[in-house]
């Protein structure tokens, strides 16, 4: 039944590189079935058990499971080829039992698995015996680590790269590359000991004008202490990116001398004389409720030298609901009447042209209207680390390599507290959480659309992104745990973990996008217009075997033929003018270099 | 408040072309710069001549940058009369169509061309009777019936010296031999003939001259019923089953009639579907596809999302961009053809059956659907020459009736329908899909589909061949000596420069591997190796067919089983059709070998070089497709220049000096409306969305949530 495609999609996924590794590592305590079940170093097989895998595209494949403290792995027994389900632990989202003890029909009975990545698994296993409740019990404990007081797979990962992916950010000289500190911006260390703000970095860049006192006074004033630092300084223009989080004014329109004193050093300190503006990432009327519970924005009278705009991003609720219906119309079929209908009533899309929208407002202010830009939401770690770390991207072309995207993530989701456990549920039975939201997932969608409109202007491909959102569930390294550098340094997982960066950068040229051509200094814009935007249909639809874009891609492969074709007559063009040299003693002009051979042009047409 | 240099008058004059005439103008016509709300333009003269509208900017002197990309006979301002969609009035702040006798002339004139473009130009500051003249002028050329005669082609045709030979590659189907040639090529001279039955055209003024039939069809029979009835042969598969095409006969109320012409079809049928014939599949393309109102209806809706007067109608229309996209019907209709060729593509390849379109002319889907076949199972269909061929073999020659669907003569709307345009729109889904498996790009399908409204080539200007060949003679004209020589729209270099012809060929493509003679078999059976499944799809459909019922009894009775099956109707996928689709999916693609299509939801896109090239809200600065297309030629420059250069040492003949630059430098900075539109757009503001949707009405609880709630008043202090 199941068609030769399913081994290949299935493989086309999560853990390529895995397999290549646990075959180099066939020690005596391999399982005894066979040597081609992945295993990372440190990787221990819990159980295994005969199943039948109900896969949606193809129908019952009969299989055997082998569960690890890592990931589940499905191999089919009678399939030619193979049917294989590599599936880390970290993706389940939630494990249900389907059907009774005394459940009629054929494959009634078993377990239903739902995944954070746009997936269920449905497993049918026989009724005799209780059968199910072992493979349950196992799979529950090793999906939820963290609520059964077992820890992350990261931390028991002993796995080895040639690169330290720990070393990639360094916030000093980040700074640094951006010309900081200078006579308006100074290095504050007010936080090292995340005395201060416990969800923000311990190195932070404030006005030279504010002295540390000043700052203590001013996170009285803001929302879980985030005051408003420095995320971004523009080279030329020298305004500067800001982020914080909401004023706290509440009902009675509470005002802060400090903060308001604080808001001016800042509009100052580009030297321009121009006002503030301050983006509100919420739509105007969430910003007015947050008044009752305290919170709110910073109002006219309060501020006259700033200008407040709201940008309608909506929370994380309505985000999170937006991803449900989008995986509803895409798993496992993809609707098929009314597709464009059925996507727009998603929103899902609107979304992405709403935060793309109001980065390109922030890049385009400072760029242009070279006035300094603060943003916030409510608390500054969800639409706030959208917007300053997508207006980056467009403003700053080094966060379009591979290794200024790693900083940009490390820097403005990471190191700012974006709570990545809260939103992803790293290893917590709680599926149900409202903190979980994809607003990480939704980041990586709105690079993507950048990435898709301009081919030529990153310098990771799309399989840098999908491996950055697997690894985003997986809990194979230590990268996206925990909701705070606080806490992570509390755990100190860059000492017992690994990091996302190292597998990426020990193997850059998977990663890397063939047509990438560096240009410093640009500004990228991208159109927010739903007649450009378009569905990741590579991430979102990537496990249903009809929809599958051509690996490699065709276009990518015939450049790369022709690179190789071209390095190959660079080579031989080099050995045959040494040796022409050597004959004719008399050298000439035929001292030609690589970039000065490009002349010549026949129409080949 | 007119600013503009008075005095100066400099005689700016049009560029006309041999035959063309000049028949109004107007001056102080101000243009506007689509390109923002504001009202920036120029000044200068509106002329319309009876070949174009044109536009002479009165400062256009400072032509430095010429653009890579330039149409020779039609220019960045101008409009042939036949490109003109609509044209509107704008009287006090509202747009009004306008049609024939006007008796008030508007202050703006706003043109809607069939190729997207938009228009806006101002005539306030121009004296009353220039604006009358001009206005009433471009209205009556552009928009009233008109004579086949009175078309441009035929004083171009005699005004201008022929002096291309047209030896192209392309094959034009008006000889016996070109179709002799075709059947060769195909390997279908075993089974089918090619006639000469019409040849004065006495079988039928709708069929070409030459064609090709079964060889047991005899003479007689084609002759019966003016060719209908007749099947007629579009192409043979590399297994010998054969597409073939069939017109039907009119709705007969005579009741004796109708019962003859059935005894005649079925007497036909019963001789095709003997051996050495294979088991014969019908599809009744009337039936099972849109109907070509749909089409025009569809085509109209979609048309006008992208005529956009200004930035404001831009944003507000993307609000709802994909319902407004849905509701056009348009990517439905190509996601339906592209299934329905695919569905005939299976019987053909998989189950061996000859196939038998049947349309009421079968001049029109059954020219998208067996030109989709061949696109999609012939590779010789997917170069250049091969794709031409085919246009002109099932569509110009097999008498597509061009003039009636593109209105050429503003004759009767009823006949208007874009087929000739579905089709380009399906090849350029597999375009987009496959880009290694062409030899030419998507450019050329765009400006194809602009000259459909270029009357100096005869190509799309006639109903039939026969229609051509009568007026080719020139009698009417007696001034004229001699029939007229038309241009063809294939011989690429009347339009454009080489340097400009480039942009039509795919650099991606890589040419089929010519076997020798002795070569051929393997290479066929790997083609075909890569094509076969199991034989056991070939399930009979237990589905009605599309006849009408007692025909289809009939038929049944008549036959037995060998003509038992039709191809099913679109509404459910069969089974087959499912299979032999995942299976071709689910193997690695062979650029040579058949191609199909991919039409799921998200995979039907829309064809955005050619309905977004004059939009500059959507414009990408340094983006879009042409940005690795550039890379990928301006590295196969290089690797040229290399080879060269090997050459040269080869022979060690020393030249140090280099002289040529490649053709797109600084290819990170063209805009994705390259190469159409060419927005001087200075500086790089970003385009902001000026309307967005906020409206979230089932989640509204969701909505006033707060991210997490957490009572910041009391954290206070």
């Amino acid at each position: 039944m199941a068609s030769s495609s399913t081994s290949k999609y299935n493989s086309n996924s999560l853990e390529n590189s895995s397999s290549k590794q646990a075959s180099n590592l066939k020690d005596g305590t391999n399982w005894e079935q066979n040597e081609e079940i992945p295993r990372l170093p440190g990787e221990t097989r819990v159980t295994d058990k005969d199943v039948i895998y109900m896969c949606p595209f193809n129908g019952p494949v009969k299989g055997r499971v082998y569960i690890t403290n890592y990931r589940l792995y499905l191999r089919s027994v009678e399939n030619d080829p193979v049917v294989i389900l590599n599936v880390p632990l970290g993706v389940i989202s939630r494990i249900e039992k389907m059907g009774g003890a005394s459940s009629r029909g054929e494959n009634s009975y078993g377990l239903d698995i739902t995944c954070k990545d746009m997936r269920n698994l449905r497993f049918a296993l026989k009724q005799e015996g209780h059968s199910r409740r072992d493979i349950f019990e196992v799979l529950t404990k090793y999906a939820f680590p963290q609520s059964h007081s077992l820890p992350f797979f990261a931390f028991v990962n002993e796995e080895k790269f040639p690169e330290n992916g720990w070393m990639v950010y360094n916030p000093m000289s980040e700074y640094r590359r951006q010309g900081l500190p200078n006579e308006r911006w100074r290095v504050t260390f007010i936080n090292e000991h995340y005395g201060l703000c416990d969800t923000y970095p311990s190195l932070l860049v404030v006005p030279y004008n504010a002295t540390d006192d000043d700052l203590k006074k001013v996170a009285a004033f803001r929302s879980r202490n985030r005051i408003p630092v420095l995320s971004w300084i523009h080279p030329e223009t020298q305004a500067v990116i800001m982020r914080c989080s909401q004023p706290l004014v509440g009902m009675s329109g509470k005002r802060n001398k400090d903060d308001e004193r604080y808001l001016d050093i800042i509009r100052e300190a580009n030297g321009q004389i121009s006002k503030l503006t301050i983006y509100d990432a919420r739509p105007n009327v969430n910003a007015v409720a947050n008044k009752a519970t305290g919170g709110g924005y910073e109002g006219e009278d309060a501020y006259p030298n700033a200008e407040l705009s709201f940008l309608d991003i909506h929370n994380i609720h309505v985000m999170r609901e937006s991803l449900k219906k989008l995986k509803d119309i895409v798993y496992p079929n993809v609707e098929e009447s009314h597709w464009l209908s059925s996507l727009e009533s998603t929103h899902w899309l609107e979304h992405i042209k709403l935060v793309l929208t109001g980065a390109i407002q922030v890049a385009d202010k400072v760029s242009s209207g070279r006035s300094s830009v603060l943003v916030h939401c409510s608390d500054g770690w969800d639409r706030t680390a959208q917007l300053t770390s997508l207006a980056m991207l467009m403003l700053d072309s080094y966060y379009r390599t591979i290794e200024g995207f790693e900083v940009l993530v490390q820097k403005e989701w990471l190191s700012f507290g974006h709570k990545f456990a809260s939103r992803i549920g790293h290893g917590d039975k709680n599926h149900a959480d409202t903190d979980r939201s994809p607003i990480f997932l939704q980041f990586i969608d709105c690079v993507w659309q950048m990435s898709k409109q301009f081919p030529t202007a990153f310098e990771f491909n799309e399989q840098f992104l999908i491996t950055i959102l697997d690894h985003l569930y997986s809990c194979r390294f230590g990268t996206f745990l925990y909701n705070s550098e606080f806490l992570r340094e509390k755990e100190k997982v860059a000492d017992r973990t690994l990091s996302l960066w190292s597998l990426i950068n020990s193997d850059k040229s998977k990663y890397t996008n063939a047509f990438y051509s560096k240009e410093l200094n640009r500004a990228l814009y991208p159109v927010a217009s739903m007649r450009h935007l378009e569905l990741w249909v590579n991430y979102y639809i990537r496990w249903n075997p009809r929809i599958r874009q051509q690996q490699p891609n065709p276009v990518e492969q015939r450049y790369l033929e022709l690179l190789a074709l071209r390095d190959d007559y660079i080579r031989r063009l080099e050995e045959l003018q040494i040796t022409n040299n050597s004959k004719i003693s008399n050298s000439s002009a035929s001292s030609t270099s690589p970039s000065q051979m490009v002349s010549q042009v026949q129409t080949h047409f | 408040e007119i600013h503009i240099k008075e005095p100066i008058e400099k005689e700016v004059n049009p560029h006309l072309l041999p035959g063309e005439l000049l028949l109004c103008e107007a001056s102080t016509v101000y243009k506007y710069v689509q390109e923002d709300g504001s009202n920036r333009g120029t000044y200068g003269k509106l002329v319309c001549t009876n070949f174009k509208i044109s536009f002479l900017d009165d400062d256009s002197a400072s032509d430095d940058n010429e653009p890579q990309f330039k149409n020779k006979i039609v220019g960045e301002n101008d409009i042939t009369l036949q490109c003109v969609d609509q044209i509107y009035g704008v009287y006090d702040e509202k747009k009004k169509l306008l049609t024939g006798q006007l008796r008030k002339y508007p202050e703006k004139l706003i043109i809607y061309c069939k190729d997207l473009r938009v228009f806006n130009f101002c005539l306030r500051y121009t004296k009353e009777e220039e604006v009358k003249r001009i206005v009433s002028g471009i209205v009556h050329h552009s928009q009233t019936p008109k004579l086949l005669k009175r078309l441009f082609l035929f004083s171009y045709a005699s005004a201008a010296p022929n002096n291309t030979d047209g030896r192209n590659q392309t094959v034009m189907f008006e000889t016996l031999e070109d179709w002799r040639d075709e059947l060769e090529r195909t390997k279908g001279n075993v089974k089918y003939k090619a006639v000469t039955t019409n040849e004065g055209y006495r079988v039928s003024e709708k069929l070409p001259l030459y064609f090709v039939v079964p060889i047991c069809i005899s003479e007689e029979s084609i002759l019966k019923y003016e060719g209908r009835g007749i099947p007629i042969w579009c192409w043979s598969c590399h297994n010998g089953a054969a597409l073939l095409k069939m017109s039907t006969f009119p709705k007969e109320q005579d009741d004796s009639t109708s019962q003859m012409q059935k005894a005649f079809l079925d007497g036909i049928y019963k001789t095709i579907s003997k051996p050495p014939y294979e088991l014969l599949k019908m599809d009744d393309l009337s039936s099972s596809l849109p109907s070509l109102q749909d089409i025009q209806t569809a085509y109209t809706r979609f048309k006008q999302l992208f005529l956009i007067d200004n930035s404001t109608d831009f944003w507000a229309t993307d609000v709802k961009w994909f319902s407004l996209l849905e509701s056009t019907n348009w990517l439905e209709i190509i996601r339906r053809v592209l299934k329905k060729a695919m569905e005939v593509a299976e019987c053909l390849e998989i189950q061996h059956t000859n196939v038998l379109l049947i349309e009421e002319s079968a001049t029109d889907l059954c020219c998208v659907i067996s030109s989709l076949v061949q696109v999609m199972m012939d590779s010789y269909s997917r170069t250049k020459s091969g794709f031409q061929s085919l246009i002109q073999k099932e569509w110009v020659i097999g008498g597509h009736s061009f003039l009636d669907r593109c209105n050429h003569l503003h004759k009767s709307e009823k006949e208007e329908a874009p087929v000739f345009l579905l089709l380009l729109n399906c090849v350029w889904q597999l375009v987009q899909q496959y880009p290694p498996a062409f030899e030419f790009t998507e450019t050329y399908l765009t400006v194809l589909s602009d000259s459909l409204y270029v009357p100096i080539f005869s190509t799309f200007f006639f109903n039939s061949q026969h229609q051509r060949d009568t007026n080719k003679s020139g009698e009417s004209l007696k001034t004229q000596s001699g029939p007229f020589r038309f241009l063809t729209v294939w011989d690429w270099s009347v339009q454009f420069e080489p340097k400009a012809l480039a942009f039509l060929n795919n650099p991606l493509y890589a040419e089929k591997p010519k076997p020798d003679r002795s070569q051929r078999k393997t290479a066929r059976f790997k083609h075909q190796r890569q094509l076969s499944l199991p034989l056991t799809q070939a399930k009979p459909s237990t589905k009605r067919g599309f006849f009408r019922e007692e025909t289809d009894h009939l038929i049944k009775n008549i036959l037995g089983k060998r003509i038992g099956k039709f191809i099913n109707s679109s509404d459910e996928p069969p089974n087959s059709l499912r299979e032999f689709y995942d299976s071709w999916h689910s193997k690695p693609v062979d650029y040579h070998g058949l191609l199909l299509p991919r039409i799921d939801g998200p995979e039907i896109k829309v064809w955005a070089q050619r309905y977004l090239r004059w939009i500059p809200e959507a414009q990408l600065h340094g983006g879009g497709t042409i940005a690795t297309a550039a890379k990928i030629l301006d590295l196969m420059e290089e690797v040229q220049s290399l080879q060269v250069k090997m050459d040269e040492e080869h022979s060690q003949s020393v030249s140090g000096d280099a002289h040529s630059v490649p053709m797109l430098r600084n290819s990170a900075r063209l805009s994705s409306l390259f190469p159409f539109a060419l927005l001087q757009r200075q500086s790089v503001k970003p385009a902001l969305p000026t309307s967005t949707w906020k409206d979230l009405e089932d989640e509204d609880d969701l909505v006033k949530r707060d991210d997490e709630f957490v009572d910041l008043s009391g954290d206070m202090l």
